[in-house]
């Protein structure tokens, strides 16, 4: 297989990841620091025939993106942080009618207007619970501008497999890194389109699982005529006050991810084999954290990285195994300690864990990190 | 076609009877929709229909088409991203007067720039019934309301102004007593390749008709019959327009619509290759 190299921003390289996966509408409203992506899917959508709209504010942005997803085009909106939180309530509409998106969130100081053009990893936890009430959420997570390409396309994969808005979740400083990129890489990835309907129309239940717990869904407009409503609602699609209803929708909403979390989740183990101290870090933070696990190595201390590239669902039983095998776990992250406490709720029982964070619009200091465990260490 | 047919042709019958009050009028404004997409003969497999949150926006799941029940306000930008990514499609937004104007306004005023090939159909109440009526943007100043307890003292929207300033290329106003009138209405809106906009001015004899003592049903719909006047005939008798509201086809005038300037780009990009 020839490779094809090209100098690419991560902003750029998610929507080229997008058009890889078959993405042809992106409905979008500015914000920094996401904005090229909005910027390039304009350029370059009309030209392989899809299409993009900027629309008036973030809310319509996600609700676009879900109208265009429902009329069985694949479908992608970015935003940032301010931008994130007001795409939560669709967001959750695409949850419970189940209409596979994807949703890019380039991360920045909060709250509020923050610190618009900072790095920050401060909405870990708005991913998994920005949008009212429980629901199924995957959210991913790359390091380098190769990877936002290439999970990008896995990003499409998940949600249109699993029929849910999977969130990908960027930091600034990748967005706006340029890395050498191989495109050829999207050969390796196989590209997922949702389940469609193949019985007749009339015999049709759009929300009747099948032994997977997935759906199959009709493209509006393909002589499917179905009902999609953000009540809870029965196998028909039409909204039920019926508690049974009610819990036969959360469960199996859950359950296609909870149950499908090998197929799901995906993590970096990095020099772990014989480690006694691991980092967990993702993102921008997991680059600085390896230089540390590699000044750490050369000392001979025996440190090593777990680096989740799916961040939700957790990878509960992987970072189990790790605090078995581990005496201390340092989780190493931009804000104040989000997924610190996750990490610490599974893995507290067979090994310390402790927290390093920086919150100041700032880069994790390799340097600071390699001082603070060191004297955790001693 | 007879109402019965009608019923039998287009509606979900096992969702019905709806959940409306007796004496609303939002039941007569679902059938005048129904009515002129039979006489147009759409093609119900493209025909989505698009909904917010409210009394009105329980429309969509008696109907059986494509059929989208949204969030609060949110129904046009749905419609938008649905049109948008497959212009092939007859797409039709039912709403209310809070869910397009007051939550969703800013994006009833934005599809209407546009110019984008949806039909809205806004059944006005005046109120907000779903909720137990509150004051809405088109309740009147002075009427009363569940948070309007002294009296609203807010100015209220004309919609129909608001849809033709923002830019629509179709627009008009009737009420749930001029049913044959609304649905000729809705007829020529659909026929619009471009945003049309139609304001149905329903009746809440439930909410907005008890706190304001408006009568019963009848007097109500009695008032969506003696309390309008057609644009046609005001223009005769202006003093007749002082006392009523206007209705009529108040805007016609087609304008290139948003996706064929968009398929433009597309050809021309396209040609380029």
């Amino acid at each position: 297989m020839s490779k094809t190299y090209k100098l690419l921003q991560g902003n750029e390289a998610c929507v080229e990841g997008a058009i890889a996966a078959g993405m042809v509408f992106y409905a979008g409203y500015p914000i920094t620091p996401s904005t090229e992506i909005a910027e390039i899917a304009s350029q370059k959508l009309p030209a392989i025939g899809g299409h993009f709209i900027q629309m008036e504010d973030e809310i319509a942005g996600m609700a676009a993106t879900l109208g265009g997803a429902l009329a069985g085009k694949k479908s992608m909106t970015a935003t940032s942080g301010p931008g994130f939180s007001l795409k939560q309530e669709n967001l959750g509409f695409g949850c419970i009618a189940e209409i596979p998106c994807v949703v890019v969130n380039v991360q920045r100081g909060g709250p509020s207007t923050g610190l618009p053009t900072s790095p920050a990893q401060g909405d870990i936890m708005q991913a998994k619970w920005g949008t009212h009430g429980d629901h199924p959420v995957i959210a991913l997570y790359p390091n380098s501008v190769q990877e936002i390409y290439d999970v990008t396309i896995t990003a499409f994969n998940l949600a249109e497999k699993f029929r849910t808005p999977v969130i990908l979740l960027l930091d600034e400083i990748i967005g706006h890194m340029r890395e050498k990129v191989d495109l050829s890489s999207k050969e390796s990835i196989p590209i997922v389109d949702r389940k469609r309907p193949t019985c007749p129309p009339a015999e049709y239940l759009p929300y009747k699982a099948d032994d997977d717990m997935i759906p199959a869904m009709a493209d509006f407009g393909s002589g499917y005529k179905y009902h999609v409503t953000g009540l809870m609602h029965d196998v028909t699609g039409f909204p039920s006050n019926n508690s049974d209803v009610s819990l036969d929708l959360m469960n199996r909403l859950i359950n296609k991810i909870d149950c499908n979390k090998d197929e799901i989740i995906r993590y970096e183990s990095f020099m772990l084999e014989d480690a006694e101290v691991a980092f967990v870090a993702f993102g921008a933070t997991s680059r600085a954290t390896k230089e540390v696990v590699i000044r750490l190595r050369s000392e001979g201390v025996k440190a090593g990285l777990f680096r989740p590239i799916t961040i939700w669902p957790l990878a509960e039983s992987q970072l189990k195994e790790l605090s078995e095998n581990v005496d201390q776990i340092i989780v190493a992250e931009m804000n104040m300690g989000q997924y610190f406490y996750e990490v610490q709720r599974v893995a507290c029982k067979n090994s310390s864990v402790s927290f390093y964070g920086r919150y100041d619009g700032q880069p994790l200091n390799p340097d600071e990190l390699y001082d603070y465990t060191k004297e955790v260490l001693s | 076609m007879t109402t019965s047919q009608l019923v039998h042709q287009y509606f979900r019958e096992e969702k019905l009877p709806h959940i409306w009050c007796p004496g609303c009028g939002h039941g007569i404004i679902m059938h005048a929709v129904i009515r002129a997409i039979d006489n147009l003969k759409v093609d119900t497999d493209k025909l989505c229909i698009v909904s917010g949150i409210g009394c009105s926006s329980r429309a969509s799941g008696y109907m059986n088409f494509n059929t989208l029940h949204t969030t609060h306000g949110r129904a046009l930008a749905f419609a938008t991203g649905l049109k948008m990514a497959n212009p092939e499609l007859e797409v039709l937004v039912l709403t209310g007067d809070g869910d397009a104007s007051a939550i969703g306004g800013n994006h009833l005023i934005h599809a209407a720039r546009r110019n984008i090939d949806i039909t809205t159909i806004a059944f006005n109440n005046n109120i907000y019934g779903m909720t137990g009526g509150q004051y809405s943007p088109t309740t009147c100043s002075g009427d009363y309301g569940t948070t309007a307890p002294y009296g609203n003292i807010d100015k209220p929207f004309d919609l129909c102004n608001l849809a033709q300033s923002a830019g629509a290329s179709y627009v008009a106003r009737s009420t749930a007593y001029y049913a044959k009138q609304l649905t000729g209405f809705i007829e020529n809106a659909i026929k619009n390749k471009g945003f049309s906009f139609v304001e149905a001015v329903s009746s809440c004899p439930t909410y907005y008709g008890r706190k304001n003592r408006k009568g019963d049903a009848v007097a109500m719909l009695q008032h969506l019959k003696e309390g309008f006047v057609d644009i046609k005939i005001a223009e005769k008798k202006p003093e007749l327009a002082e006392s009523k509201i206007l209705m009529g086809e108040f805007h016609n005038e087609p304008e290139e619509e948003y996706t064929d300037r968009y398929q433009q780009i597309i050809d021309l990009l396209s040609k380029e290759k």
